[in-house]
């Protein structure tokens, strides 16, 4: 069997005891910032990129998606017990969570959460090892027409997923796609928009364009509420483990929830947020107990928890097989990954097979890590949630500040990501979502190159794009999708759902 | 003409702005323009080559894209005049003028002065920056930062930052 010995192999990489050490750092960090409230995981993973540049690139990955589980499951937490969410995949985690906490039941919430997010991190695992290598197959058969539908495809999805006015989402993805072409034309050698400075000569580098959109603009809006008033359940000593009763209730939940979760997160533009949502309202549409949601149900966190780890997971396939992120994290890990020298793509299966079995069988590594790592550390997480913001936040921005400037040892990505941090600002206060920005900014100079050599061997004719069978796919997809938001009905829908988020 | 949705009208023109700068920028300043600078002795460096759609010059996918731009911030624009909206949120300019001081300053004084004042100087413009600012407390954390940077970037990581002011080394 291919997937077994694949797997053996991925397992022998991640198991080697550098890297087993590499993921639980990884892990553990990610946890202890995500704990962090205000800090989610596109922060984190930006925050911590530099400490990964001299590792190997295996090394440096497993680490980096150990912190993007870590983060995740610190935001559970969060949610649980200050119904604060660490990050936006676990907004619905606070709508039962909180409530349980509140009754006391804090530590089953916890449990739950944890088990859960552990089964769906190990369905999710096979399912990743199963379903990548044909989809790279099929990948290595795309032409640049396919590559830049998909692309269209990617950016609607995240837009989709924006809050708010989806004309603005548009513009912003537009936006981003145009930040992303300053710097160096890789066809004609000329230096666009870069107003002569030399430093812009390599383009804007994500990183800093991540860092100030989120991780600046973040602690602002942190700062404008005086006075925190957190209710933080500490009080008690924790009782962890679930009753009996919790158990059978949550195990269909989980299950419904790691298959939509790891569905939605295959998704262009998908990922854990919108599968803790799916989750979410579909475990109260089927559930026995409707009336308990909002109430403190448990199937009410076990669902949205196993989706977005889930979801979190299944995200890596698009960019393990075809190299094209599908949000804002995994468009992090692109750059980490070009860093360390990969480009990105259905190659690295064939070229690489260390790093990519590696890679998926430390997902399951570090999700065990989580679990062994978590539910002991409760009481040392919460703690960590006592510690004022006022203290935080200047040692969050040490961090950004030193992480940004070893990018190039160069104070002017500092000044950018400032520029960077009171254009964020100024997005956020006038709704404009960040997320399809950055989006956008990543597949710029791709869909650019796709485009063009696209048209190159079309000799100039547009309707290449449709004319290709999976290209046309991609593009019809992409319509239907822009069209079923435009609708009044499903826009007012679509509108309640964050709102109730 | 009343702007019913402040919030939209002033995102509008922000999307309107940007795309008019990224499509002059690469198609160029008109002929007139340039013509009147060359009066002036001064010669107008912007515009990309258009190329063709078979061949697309650097100004062809940014020309597009600008375009684009523009005119979706026109329909936020205008959708801004007829539909009712919200007003844009407040501003809170201290914790921004001070978070931004603090990254700037850090970046600046790095070199000249090494890790340990620099990360001091962070700590202190960016706590000045929120509601409570208690010194004690302050200090504590700046020496647990200096302490933190140089331990785990400069000597476990080995980024290759000055520890200590040019002048003392």
């Amino acid at each position: 069997m291919d997937l077994i010995n694949n797997l053996m192999l991925g397992f022998t990489v991640a198991l080697s005891p550098f890297n087993m050490l590499m993921c639980l750092v990884g892990v553990f960090l990610g946890t202890l910032i995500g704990v962090l409230p205000g800090v989610g995981p596109v922060a984190t993973i930006a925050m911590l990129l530099p400490v990964t540049f001299n590792l190997s690139p295996i090394a440096a990955l497993i680490m980096l998606a150990g912190i993007y589980y870590g983060a995740q499951y610190g935001g559970s937490t969060t949610a649980i017990l200050v119904n604060i969410p660490g990050e936006s995949s676990s907004v619905v985690t606070c709508l039962d969570g909180y409530q349980m906490a509140r009754q006391g039941r804090a530590g089953p919430a916890l449990a739950v959460a944890a088990l859960a997010s552990f089964f769906a991190g190990c369905v999710s695992t096979l399912i990743v090892a199963a379903f990548a290598p044909p989809l790279a197959e099929v990948a290595l058969k795309f032409g640049p027409s396919e590559y830049f539908s998909l692309m269209v495809l990617g950016l609607v999805s995240a837009v989709v997923l924006a809050h708010g006015s989806i004309l603005k989402a548009i513009a912003m993805v537009i936006l981003g796609l145009l930040l992303g072409l300053v710097g160096t034309d890789v066809n004609s050698g000329v230096l666009r928009y870069a107003f002569g400075i030399s430093e812009l000569s390599d383009g804007i580098g994500f990183v800093t364009v991540a860092m100030g959109m989120f991780g600046l603009a973040e602690i602002v809006m942190n700062l404008e509420h005086t006075g925190e008033v957190r209710e933080v359940f500490t009080d008690k000593k924790l009782h962890l483990w679930p009753s009996k009763e919790d158990f059978r209730r949550s195990i269909a939940p989980t299950l419904r929830g790691t298959f939509l979760g790891s569905a939605l997160g295959i998704l262009p533009g998908g990922g854990a947020l919108l599968a803790s949502f799916g989750a979410y309202t579909l475990e109260k549409k089927v559930s026995k107990y409707k009336h308990e949601f909002g109430k403190g149900a448990v199937e009410g966190v076990a669902a949205p928890e196993s989706a977005n780890n889930a979801g979190a997971q299944t995200s890596f396939i698009p960019l393990l097989t075809l190299g094209i992120p599908s949000n804002a994290v995994m468009a992090l890990m692109i750059g980490a990954m070009m860093i360390q020298g990969i480009a990105p793509g259905p190659q690295v299966m064939t070229e690489k097979p260390q790093l990519f079995w590696g890679m998926i069988a430390s997902m399951w590594v570090g999700n065990l890590m989580l679990i062994i790592l978590n539910l002991p550390l409760i009481g040392m997480w919460v703690k960590l949630l006592t510690v004022p913001y006022r203290v935080l936040y200047p040692s969050i921005l040490v961090f950004m500040v030193i992480g940004v400037y070893s990018l190039s040892n160069n104070p002017f990505d500092c000044f950018l990501m400032a520029l960077f941090g009171v254009f964020g600002y100024i997005c956020v206060k006038l709704e404009c979502e960040p997320a399809p920005l950055i989006l956008g900014f990543i597949l710029g100079p791709l869909m650019e190159e796709n485009l063009r050599r696209a048209m190159l061997l079309s000799r100039g004719d547009p309707l290449v794009f449709f004319q290709k069978p999976i290209s046309a796919g991609f593009l019809i997809a992409a319509m239907i999708l822009l069209v079923i938001i435009a609708l009044p009905a499903i826009r007012k829908k679509r509108e309640e759902a964050f709102v109730e988020a | 003409m009343r702007i019913k949705s402040p919030r939209d009208f002033w995102a509008g023109l922000m999307f309107i702005g940007f795309g008019l700068g990224f499509l002059f920028i690469a198609v160029g300043p008109p002929a007139f323009l340039v013509e009147l600078a060359k009066q002036f002795d001064y010669k107008f460096e912007y515009g990309y080559q258009m190329g063709t759609a078979v061949r697309m010059g650097p100004a062809y996918f940014p020309t597009v894209l600008g375009g684009m731009l523009a005119a979706l911030g026109l329909f936020v624009l205008i959708e801004s005049l007829a539909i009712e909206g919200e007003k844009v949120a407040r501003f809170y300019f201290r914790p921004l003028l001070f978070i931004v001081a603090a990254n700037l300053a850090f970046a600046y004084l790095l070199k000249p002065l090494g890790v340990m004042l620099s990360i001091a100087v962070l700590v202190f413009i960016s706590a000045y920056g929120g509601h409570e600012f208690k010194w004690k407390e302050v200090a504590l954390l700046a020496i647990a930062m200096m302490i933190m940077s140089v331990l785990v970037f400069v000597k476990g990581l080995t980024l290759p930052f000055p520890i200590w002011p040019a002048f003392m080394e």
